[in-house]
């Protein structure tokens, strides 16, 4: 903070390209236009953007509930089963099933498809069962873990995190409590 | 001729001011259909044009956009808001992302009860006057230049502008200690576009009032309380 690096005194950040970037959605956008994950004309990144702030919304839900009093936490539990089956799943499935296509836009590999997968592995992690009833999402689940770079990524050493636990959920509370 | 934008809402600020003041900026009219009952909505949520069964709803150009800030992103990218390349565009997300958390904050504000309110008032003022104004001070101090990027009006400046009248409703000398942020007010406010929205007529929204809370909590069934931050 001191050192003038976070924008608004706030992590994420990451440096890249001569840049110091703060803010999540920022961060995201930069690297999906650079790395060609962001559709190809202005009507796809629209979609691409409204898919990917739904489950943003949903993911939102996973990434509180480990700092949610143990009293609020069935609840909690409950609330994100119930979005993401009444909610969020049912969009993704019906838009894979509309066009048939292995992704959501554009028949091409995007940022979306990322967002997706990432939402689905977190959320079965609270709930095994979640994509029983959404058998375009569970194949999809199934060709994206196939794409390389994400299967990689998908393998025991790679920089993906684990499910927050206790120890995280603590330093994070420690450094902020300062 | 195309179609112009309509909005779908309730008759009040929420989360689709922002949305009006960048059309608005752009020089875009727009039309809009405001939520007051419930049947309203739920014809809206039957007939699948709320893809999330949220609004903002926009329809623009023969989407049906939701998600407010894919909506203004859209709209930022098609009347030439976004800066000039993929730099300029990271350095509008990261400072609209900014004014985004901090208008955040006076969102909820309404639905408080009176005693969270004033709790909510400090903390507004608070995060606006040590973390928020001081990075734009600071943007606009280091590279003298009368926009936030790249010398040029972008959707970052309008949505400062929109953050600074929103803080200030709540302090009106919030922006004393900050001399740029003062300028940049008044530059930013001359601009015509923006000029003719800020008179009164204009579809830009008056502060929440407790009408406003009751057609949002009745339309959307939301009755349970809201906690300040």
């Amino acid at each position: 903070i001191l050192d003038g690096s976070l924008l608004f005194q706030q992590v994420p950040m990451v440096e890249i390209d001569g840049m110091k970037m703060v803010q999540t959605r920022a961060i995201l956008s930069y690297i999906a236009g650079k790395y060609s994950l962001y559709g190809k004309d202005l009507k796809e990144r629209a979609l691409i953007d409204m898919y990917v702030e739904g489950i943003a919304d949903l993911l939102q839900m996973v990434l509180a509930f480990p700092f949610s009093p143990p009293e609020a936490k069935e609840k909690n539990l409950d609330s994100i089963k119930e979005k993401a089956t009444s909610r969020y799943f049912p969009v993704f499935e019906k838009a894979l099933k509309q066009h048939g296509q292995d992704f959501l836009v554009g028949n091409k590999f995007s940022w979306a498809d990322v967002q997706l997968m990432q939402a689905i592995l977190e959320v079965e992690e609270k709930i095994p069962a979640v994509l029983s009833g959404f058998p375009q999402l569970q194949a999809f689940k199934t060709k994206m873990s196939n794409m390389p770079t994400i299967k990689k990524f998908l393998q025991p050493g790679s920089p993906r995190k684990p499910p927050a636990d206790e120890h995280y959920v603590e330093t994070v509370l420690n450094i902020f409590m300062r | 001729m195309a179609a112009k934008p309509r909005l779908y809402y309730f008759d009040g600020r929420g989360k689709m001011e922002s949305i009006r003041w960048l059309l608005a900026a752009a020089g875009v009219e727009f039309e809009e259909e405001f939520l007051e009952t419930q049947e309203q909505y739920e014809k809206l949520l039957k007939g699948g044009s709320l893809l999330f069964q949220q609004v903002p709803m926009v329809e623009i150009d023969g989407m049906k956009m939701v998600q407010t800030r894919a909506i203004l992103s859209y709209i930022a990218g098609k009347y030439n808001l976004y800066g000039k390349d993929l730099k300029e565009r990271a350095l509008i997300d990261m400072y609209v992302g900014g004014t985004e958390d901090l208008m955040g904050f006076i969102l909820m504000f309404p639905f408080l009860s009176a005693e969270d309110k004033e709790k909510q008032r400090a903390f507004i003022v608070q995060k606006a006057t040590s973390r928020y104004f001081p990075a734009y001070e600071k943007v606009l101090k280091d590279h003298g230049q009368d926009y936030l990027v790249g010398n040029n009006f972008s959707w970052a400046d309008v949505h400062l502008l929109e953050a600074i009248l929103m803080v200030e409703e709540k302090k009106s000398d919030v922006l004393s200690g900050f001399p740029q942020l003062q300028a940049f007010k008044a530059r930013i406010s001359s601009i015509p576009t923006i000029k003719k929205f800020l008179e009164p007529g204009s579809q830009r929204k008056p502060v929440p009032d407790d009408k406003y809370v009751e057609t949002v909590r009745r339309v959307l069934r939301m009755y349970y309380d809201v906690k300040a931050n």
